[in-house]
C-alpha cells in the first residue's frame, strides 16, 4: 500500500539528521522574510546545507514562501527562487500568487505547492491552482475528516494534510504585543521585549492558551491544543493522502524528533500491518502525552468537528 | 501626493477639476437600506444573498429582492454588486451554478468573489456578472494583482493592510480597478486568515460565522519555566485584538489623486441612520474635492456630523502606515453614540408646514431634533405639538413606525431623516 509522505518541521540544519533517523521523509525550511511560522530560521547558507543533508537520506526539502507579501518584497522574490532552484531544493510552498507568477518567470520547472493556510477548503479549488502549476495542495486545518476524503477522491494535485501540532488561528499585520506594551506606557521595553519566546494569551471563559508572537509578518495567534491523530490514520491512508505534516512550531526539537519516531512507527505499520496498528495505536497515542508540555493539551483538531456558520 | 501623469484632472477654464471621480460604494443589508444607500448618494451598493455570503446573519436579500435592488438602483443609474465572498466547502458546491445565474438573471452588475471556485463558474455559467476579487484574499502586492488581472477580473479589492503609498505602486503597475475601504468596522487579522471563531465557538469565519473573538478580552502572560508570569498590571485594561473602525475622510483627497475606482462604506449590519449619514457625508466630500480640488479643504461639521451615527471610535490605519496603539481599543470594546435616529420623513406639505413622519425612536414636545438629507442643508428646531394620523394631539411619539405629524418650518423631502441628540 502507498504509503504517504512523513513530512517534518526541523528547528535547525543538525536537527535535520535527528530527524531523518526518525524516520522523516521529507523538511520544510525556510525563513520569516519569505514563510510564515517555521519551526526554525535557515538562512541562505543553512538551505544549501540541508539540501545536501537531505541527499544524504533520499529525504526531499521543501523552501516555505508562503507569506503575505507587500510590494516592497516583490522585487526580490525573484533572486531567492533563483537561489533555492539553483540549490536544488524539491518544491516552493508559496500562498500569494506573486511568488508563482516570479517562479513562471524566473524558474518555471521548480514544483510548488499551495498552502494558503486557512483558505484551502474545497477540491475545486485545489484543482483550480493545480491548473495554474501548483503539483501540491495544503489543505486547511479547519476541515473534518470527511471533507479531507472527499478533497482526496476528486483532487487533481497531492494532498498534504498536518496531522499533527499546532495550528495558527489568527495572524495580523499590526504589532499587537508591540502596541500593548507601549498602550500600557512600557515603551523602553518594547523593542525587545515584543520579540521574547513564551508569551500566551490566557481566555478566561473558554480556560485555553493561546500562544502569541511577533514576527516580520506581524502578529500571530496560536491553538491552544497540539492535534494528534497517531491513532487514527487509517482512513487517510486508505484515501492515499500524500503526505502527512507534523509542525513542530514552538516546540523543543527533542519532541519533535520523539514526535517523528512515533508517526514514522504509526505509518508503516498502518500501511504494512493493519492489525498491529489497530492493537498498537492506543500506546502510540500515550507515548505522546508522555511527552507533551505539561501547557498543552492533545485535541484532534477538526477532524471530528462539526462546524457551522 | 499627485501622480506625475495622471488623467485623473484637467483644466477646464483655467480650474483645475478631477475628471476620474472615484465610484462611492456603499453596503445595503436589505432593500430599505439599499434604498437610502442610493437616495442618499452611493454611485454602487454591495448586498449579500441568502447564500455564499459573509454576514451570514444578516437579513440577506432573496432572489426577487435583488432584482427589485436593481431595478431601484437602475433608476438612479446606481450599480449592484452582490458579495459571494465565502471560502467555500465541498459541501456549497452544489447549487452554486444556480445560484449565479440568477443572479445574472436578476440584473446585478457584478459579483464580489474570493474563492477560485466561484470565479470559473462565474465566468462559465454568468458571463455577464463581473467578477471583482474580495478583500478576503488579502492581496498586497502588484504582482499578485496582475495574476488576477491575467485571470480576467474587473477589479481588486486590495487588502485592508495596504498604505497609500503601495496603492500608487500598484495602481501605477496594474491596469485594473481597484476598490479600497473608506469607512467601518474591519478586521483586525489579514482577511480570511483568522479562524478564531472555529476555535472558539465552532463557527466558521470564512463562511460568514465570525462572532468577533478579537473583541473579547484576554490576560497577556509569559511562561518561563513553569512559571506563568502576567505582562500586565492591576489597573491595565486587558489585552485585545480590537481594531477601531476606519475613517478615511481626511485622506479622500490623497484617494482621488490616487486614482482608486471605488471607494467603499463598510457595515451591512447597521441602521439606515448610519448608511445615510456615512454616505451623504462621503457624499459631500468627493463632491466638494473633484468641483475644486485646489480649493479644497475639510469642513469639521463633516467630521462631526460622521461622529453621530459612530458608536466606535475611529483610526485610519494603514492607509497612513502601521497602526499604533491608538488604533486599537483596549478595555471597552464600544461607545455610546451621541445622537440617535428619530423619525423617517414620509411627506411634506409646503402650505401648512406639516411633515408626516414614521417614528423611529422616541421623541416628545420640547426636543430638540435635527434633519438631513440629500435635499437640504442640516437644521436642529424644536418640536411642537405632535398629532397622530386621526389628527388626534399626542404627548409624545411613543411607537415605533408609528405615523405622526407636526410643523417643521423647513421643508424637507421624503426619505429625509430626523435626529435627536442623547
Ligand atoms: S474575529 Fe475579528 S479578526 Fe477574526 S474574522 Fe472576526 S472580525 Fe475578523
Amino acid at each position: 500500500m502507498k504509503k504517504p509522505e512523513l513530512l517534518v518541521t526541523p528547528t535547525s540544519v543538525s536537527h535535520i539528521h535527528d530527524l531523518a533517523n526518525a524516520g522523516a521523509d521529507a523538511v520544510i525550511i525556510g525563513q520569516q522574510r519569505y514563510g510564515l511560522r517555521l519551526a526554525g530560521e535557515f538562512s541562505r547558507a543553512d538551505v544549501k546545507e540541508a539540501v545536501n543533508i537531505v541527499r544524504q537520506y533520499g529525504m526531499k526539502v521543501y523552501v516555505a514562501m508562503n507569506a503575505i507579501f507587500h510590494n516592497d518584497k516583490v522585487d526580490e522574490l525573484g533572486d531567492y527562487i533563483t537561489f533555492l532552484a539553483d540549490t536544488g531544493v524539491d518544491a516552493i510552498v508559496f500562498g500569494d500568487p506573486a511568488v508563482l507568477m516570479t517562479v513562471r518567470e524566473v524558474a518555471p520547472h521548480m514544483k510548488l505547492h499551495w498552502n494558503p493556510e486557512t483558505t484551502a477548503t474545497n477540491w475545486y479549488t485545489c484543482n483550480y491552482w493545480g491548473r495554474k502549476g501548483a503539483k501540491r495542495a495544503v489543505l486547511a486545518r479547519e476541515l473534518n475528516m470527511e471533507a479531507i476524503l472527499e478533497i482526496k477522491e476528486h483532487a487533481e494535485v497531492e494532498i498534504e494534510v498536518q496531522v499533527h501540532g499546532m495550528t495558527c488561528m489568527y495572524q495580523s499585520k499590526r504589532s499587537l504585543i508591540g502596541n500593548y506594551f507601549e498602550y500600557q506606557g512600557k515603551v523602553m521595553e518594547i523593542e525587545r521585549k515584543k520579540y521574547e519566546k513564551g508569551m500566551f494569551l490566557y481566555d478566561k471563559e473558554r480556560d485555553s492558551k493561546y500562544p502569541i508572537f511577533e514576527d516580520e509578518n506581524g502578529t500571530h495567534i496560536m491553538s491552544p491544543n497540539d492535534i494528534c491523530i497517531i491513532d487514527e490514520l487509517s482512513e487517510m491512508v486508505d484515501a492515499g493522502i500524500d503526505s502527512f505534516k507534523i509542525d513542530g512550531v514552538l516546540h523543543e526539537p527533542g519532541y519533535i524528533t520523539e514526535v517523528t519516531k512515533l508517526y514514522r512507527r504509526a505509518i508503516d505499520l498502518c500501511a504494512e500491518n493493519r492489525e498491529q496498528y489497530e492493537k498498537e495505536k492506543d500506546e502510540l497515542l500515550a507515548k505522546i502525552e508522555a511527552i507533551q508540555p505539561k501547557h498543552r493539551p492533545l485535541d484532534t483538531g477538526f477532524f471530528f468537528k462539526e462546524t457551522v456558520y | 501626493m499627485l501622480l506625475k501623469n495622471d488623467k485623473i484632472s484637467e483644466i477646464i477654464n483655467g480650474k483645475r477639476v478631477i475628471v476620474k471621480k472615484p465610484e462611492l460604494l456603499a453596503p445595503a443589508g436589505n432593500l430599505e437600506k439599499l434604498k437610502i444607500a442610493v437616495h442618499y448618494g452611493a454611485d454602487a451598493v454591495f448586498l449579500g444573498g441568502q447564500e455564499y455570503s459573509l454576514r451570514a446573519n444578516a437579513d440577506n436579500f432573496t432572489l426577487e429582492e435583488i432584482a427589485e435592488g436593481v431595478r431601484f438602483a437602475n433608476q438612479y443609474g446606481a450599480k449592484v454588486y452582490v458579495t459571494a465572498n465565502i471560502y467555500a466547502h465541498n459541501e456549497n458546491i452544489p447549487g452554486l451554478e444556480e445560484y449565479l445565474r440568477a443572479l445574472e438573471q436578476a440584473g446585478v452588475h457584478g459579483i464580489i468573489v474570493a474563492d477560485p471556485l466561484i470565479i470559473e463558474t462565474a465566468r462559465r455559467v454568468a458571463p455577464k456578472l463581473e467578477v471583482h476579487l474580495s478583500t478576503q484574499q488579502s492581496m498586497a502586492n502588484w504582482k499578485a494583482v496582475q495574476f488576477w488581472k491575467e485571470e480576467g477580473l474587473e477589479r481588486v479589492v486590495l487588502a485592508r493592510e495596504t498604505s497609500a503609498e503601495e496603492i500608487r505602486e500598484i495602481k501605477e503597475k496594474v491596469d485594473i480597478e481597484i476598490e479600497a475601504f473608506i469607512h467601518g468596522a474591519m478586521c483586525s487579522a489579514y482577511s480570511g486568515r483568522c479562524v478564531l471563531s472555529n476555535h472558539m465557538t465552532a463557527r466558521d469565519s470564512n463562511r460568514g460565522g465570525c462572532c468577533q473573538s478579537c473583541r473579547w478580552d484576554y490576560d497577556l502572560y509569559q511562561l518561563k519555566g513553569d512559571k506563568e508570569i502576567p505582562l500586565f498590571d492591576e489597573n491595565d485594561a486587558p489585552f485585545a485584538m480590537s481594531a477601531k473602525d476606519l475613517n478615511l475622510i481626511r485622506a479622500i483627497p490623497t484617494m482621488i489623486e490616487l486614482g482608486i475606482d471605488s471607494l467603499k462604506i463598510e457595515g451591512r449590519m447597521k441602521s439606515i441612520h448610519y448608511v445615510a449619514t456615512v454616505v451623504s457625508v462621503y457624499r459631500k466630500v468627493i463632491d466638494a474635492y473633484c468641483a475644486d480640488p485646489d480649493n479644497f479643504t475639510i469642513r469639521e461639521e463633516w467630521i462631526k456630523e460622521l461622529d453621530k451615527c459612530a458608536n466606535r471610535d475611529t483610526a485610519p490605519s494603514f492607509f497612513t502606515g502601521m497602526p499604533g496603539y491608538q488604533d486599537h481599543m483596549y478595555g471597552s470594546h464600544s461607545r455610546k453614540t451621541t445622537h440617535e435616529f428619530a423619525g423617517l420623513v414620509l411627506d411634506y406639505d409646503k402650505e401648512t408646514k406639516m411633515v408626516t413622519l414614521q417614528q423611529r425612536n422616541f421623541f416628545k414636545p420640547g426636543d430638540e431634533v435635527e434633519f438631513f438629507g440629500p435635499e437640504i442643508e442640516n437644521f436642529t428646531q424644536v418640536v411642537e405639538k405632535i398629532w397622530d394620523e386621526d389628527g388626534n394631539e399626542l404627548d409624545a411619539a411613543r411607537h415605533p413606525l408609528q405615523i405622526v405629524k407636526f410643523k417643521v418650518e423647513r421643508e424637507v423631502f421624503p426619505y429625509n431623516m430626523m435626529r435627536k441628540g442623547i
